[in-house]
């Protein structure tokens, strides 16, 4: 397809012609020709931000709960500049989105014309790739192979930014097939032998155990589909980053919980003592290794990544496999069971033995309350409440959010969304209007500390235009929870600017955005107001107050190796001390 | 990538021991890297170098195919093994870099640089100066009374020496080019 049109038409052309049915956006001066032509048409819907960050988290949520990139529409300047934090949010977690910029005409272009910013420069290192169109001409084969770069290899955010002169000029437009994209192509099919390689190290090793990340659910349902039958066909342990939650079922028979700072006790206790680490889709994060020279040291370890520059960049691996998670796992079950699907299961029963010892200290074990409620608590009734449930889940960043991770079980992929990598606050909130959109009949649930929830908080009047019935699950510590922990722990107790001052009433700040509003102090009244919550066709805010001194364990100190984890009262009394390795 | 080397049946080792180019040991290596030659590419690469650290101790970029689009963007950098390994992929993931070689360990290279040097001088030192020239295979592009600009083409090393020894003789100004590498044989 080929016809004559404006460079802003050409815009929404290629929109439609990608499948994009929602973005999000903000206009401003030099985006106003794209504005006109969203304006006189009716299949893609634009939903009207308060805050560029916060379109930028709800494509986010979009993309990450539906697999599609997300598309967002800025302004530039300021437009522009307000996305940063969200196109780094979703660089460091992986996460296609396709972002349009406006930018001043080409004839102004470097003469600080008002609100000219140089964009290109600024988002280059925050995103996956970007392109500056001065040339109508080549508009629209821009936009096709941006949407071609987010989505292929490991996926990403890319930029595209448009002069105002651009988007009036008028030029041939050329679909999405016509586009040339031979130029990005990555490998996706791992290397036979060293999948075969590694047949060979899971047919005989004695403590094996899977870690995967975030790759395995970007890779795409058939990925997690694949590496649940691996691990439940094989027996193995698996153990997951926050990022990767989902992809193996919470209640799966391999599954030893989240690991990392403040993974599961046997989950990290298992990546310490294990002979062959299988790491799919995960990148050795510092927050899941701790001090690098102890990490896992009798392990062999085989790494498979989209991303070949995540292979030896922190730890040395012995068996890397450059190639897609699907593509990988497709070959690497073909070759297993074509060799009789062979496992050391001596070795594992043994090894099993002792994961089923560590699981005894029940390191997730706390002092409930009556008088009060705990944050663990209240995780814990609202995941029985809500487990049965079409529910996504998201989080801002801190305590609330490592809790949730603990306590929550996740049994599908895509339905957690949480700033891992950045670790953002403010992302919960507008991610969960992002997935709502996506998915209006679901229950979409945000775990918020009430720091975090309020760096975006103005995008309640998004959720009430757009109406989302998005519930804001607020676990009110009047603390900047986990900055408090770290200060508790390792600063001798001076809490430094830790505390929450002048919260809003949030029950009145709800109604006065048409929302309702829930306050619930009282651990008797808890599950009838969560019940209250999901109920209510609406949006909620929850302010839900909790234990202000509850600390998030287990958790391993920065820099600390994983058999110096700290533990709760709890469960350190259960290890007394046992040896931990 | 790195060779499977895996010590069958034996997993009770570090994985640090069993590689065996892990090293500490830091080298020069002269990157090939070919890239589509569209705005920002250097700027890319630059970022690429900046925002992780590593060293850059030389530079050149060109276009080298103009229907293809295609730029050559050599650079000599420093590092250990792992860190060298680490640069090549971070190089292969912009998404406009076609190709990344490392000259210094894919193939024997040859590797040129060139350089101007201002010297003035008079008298025996101005006779010196030529004289030194000659010996480098310096050419002579420029000269006044009291000066001369030579032209010299060289390694990275010719070039040093050549500078050392011309210092004392009224060295006064030197522009290079930096170091353009090419593998030997086909
Ligand atoms: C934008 C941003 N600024 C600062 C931080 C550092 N930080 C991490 S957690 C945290 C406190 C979060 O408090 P709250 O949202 O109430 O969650 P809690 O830990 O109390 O559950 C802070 C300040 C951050 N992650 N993001
Ligand atoms: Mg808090």
């Amino acid at each position: 397809m080929s016809r004559q049109m404006t460079g802003a038409e050409m815009v929404v052309q290629a929109l439609k012609d990608q499948g994009v049915d929602t973005i999000f956006g903000y206009p401003g001066g030099a985006v106003l020709p794209i504005y006109d032509a969203i304006f006189q048409q009716n299949d893609i819907r634009h939903i009207l931000v308060r805050h560029e960050q916060a379109a930028v988290h709800m494509a986010e949520g979009y993309a990450r709960s539906t697999g599609k990139p997300g598309v967002v529409l800025v302004t530039s300047g300021p437009g522009a500049t307000n996305a940063v934090t969200g196109l780094t949010d979703a660089l460091m977690d992986s996460i296609p989105l396709v972002v349009f910029s406006g930018q001043v005409p080409t004839f102004m272009i470097g003469t600080d014309g008002f609100q000219e910013a140089d964009t290109i420069g600024i988002t280059r290192p925050c995103t996956k790739h970007n392109w500056l169109v001065k040339d109508p001409a080549k508009l629209s084969e821009t936009i096709h192979q941006a949407f071609h770069v987010a989505t292929s290899g490991r996926p990403g955010p890319v930029l595209i930014d448009l002069p105002k002169d651009v988007q009036f000029a008028t030029g041939q437009y050329t679909g999405p097939k016509l586009a040339r994209v031979d130029h990005y192509q990555p490998k996706v099919k791992g290397d036979i032998e060293a999948i075969t390689k590694l047949v060979e190290l899971i047919e005989k090793a004695e403590r094996p155990i899977f870690y995967t990340g975030g790759g395995v659910i970007n890779s795409g349902p058939g990925a997690s589909q694949l590496l649940r039958e691996l691990v439940d066909a094989t027996g193995f342990p698996i153990t997951s980053t926050l990022m990767g939650l989902g992809a193996y079922p919470a209640s799966g028979k391999g599954w030893l919980g989240m690991l990392g700072m403040h993974g599961l006790y046997e989950a990290n206790l298992a990546m310490h003592g294990c002979d062959l680490m299988i790491n799919l889709g995960a990148r050795f994060d510092d927050r899941i290794t701790g001090r690098v020279a102890d990490f896992s040291p009798h392990s062999t370890k085989a790494h498979v990544d989209i991303d070949a520059s995540s292979i030896n960049k922190i730890i040395t691996v012995d068996l890397p496999i450059v190639g897609d998670i699907g593509h990988v796992l497709e070959d690497l079950l073909k070759v297993w069971k074509a060799r009789g699907r062979k496992v050391n299961k001596e070795g594992l029963a043994n090894w099993w033995g002792r994961i089923d010892e560590w699981k005894k200290v029940r390191c997730l074990a706390y002092t409930n309350s009556d008088a009060i409620i705990k944050p663990q608590y209240a995780l814990e009734r609202l995941d029985a409440l809500t487990r049965g449930r079409n529910r996504y889940i998201t989080t801002e960043v801190g305590q609330h959010q490592m809790w949730a991770a603990q306590y929550l079980g996740f049994e599908a992929p895509n339905r957690w969304m949480t700033s891992g990598g950045l670790g953002t606050m403010g992302y919960g909130f507008p991610a969960s209007i992002g997935v709502q959109i996506a998915h209006p009949d679901a229950l979409v649930i945000n775990i918020a500390g009430e720091a975090s929830w309020l760096m975006n908080m103005q995008e309640m009047g998004t959720a009430t235009q757009f109406r989302t019935p998005v519930k804001q699950f607020i676990l009110n510590n009047e603390r900047l929870g986990m900055v408090r922990q770290w200060q508790d722990l390792l600063h001798g107790g001076r809490y430094s600017q830790s505390w929450s001052e002048s919260l809003p009433d949030f029950v009145k700040l709800a109604e006065s955005f048409g929302w309702k509003g829930i306050i619930c102090r009282d651990p008797k009244e808890l599950d009838d107001a969560i019940m209250e919550m999901i109920d209510y066709d609406g949006p909620v805010l929850f302010d839900c107050l909790v234990e202000k001194h509850e600390n998030c364990f287990p958790m391993i100190p920065s820099g600390k190796p994983h058999n110096e984890m700290l533990l709760s009262a709890d469960a350190a009394a259960f290890a007394g001390g046992a040896a931990l390795v | 990538m790195a060779a499977l080397n895996i010590k069958k049946g034996s997993t009770s080792h570090s994985a640090y021991d069993l590689r065996d180019f892990h090293s500490d040991i830091e080298r020069s290596h002269t990157l090939a890297v070919i890239v589509e030659n569209e705005p920002g590419v250097l700027a890319r690469v630059i970022g690429l170098f900046s925002g992780r650290g590593y060293n850059i101790d030389s530079l050149t970029v060109a276009e080298i195919d103009h229907k293809g689009h295609r730029s050559r963007i050599t650079i000599v950098t420093r590092g250990t093994e792992a860190v060298i390994e680490q640069i090549r992929a971070q190089l292969g993931r912009i998404v406009p870099v076609h190709e990344v070689h490392d000259l210094t360990t894919e193939a024997k290279a040859v590797e040129r640089e060139l350089a101007l040097f201002k010297v003035t001088a008079t008298g025996e030192k101005r006779v010196e100066s030529l004289r030194l020239a000659d010996i480098f295979r310096a050419s002579v592009v420029d000269s006044t009374l009291e000066s001369f600009i030579f032209e010299i083409t060289g390694t990275s090393e010719k070039i040093d020496a050549f500078a050392e020894l011309m210092r004392p003789l009224g060295l006064v100004d030197v522009a290079r080019t930096g170091v353009a590498a090419l593998a030997r044989g086909v």
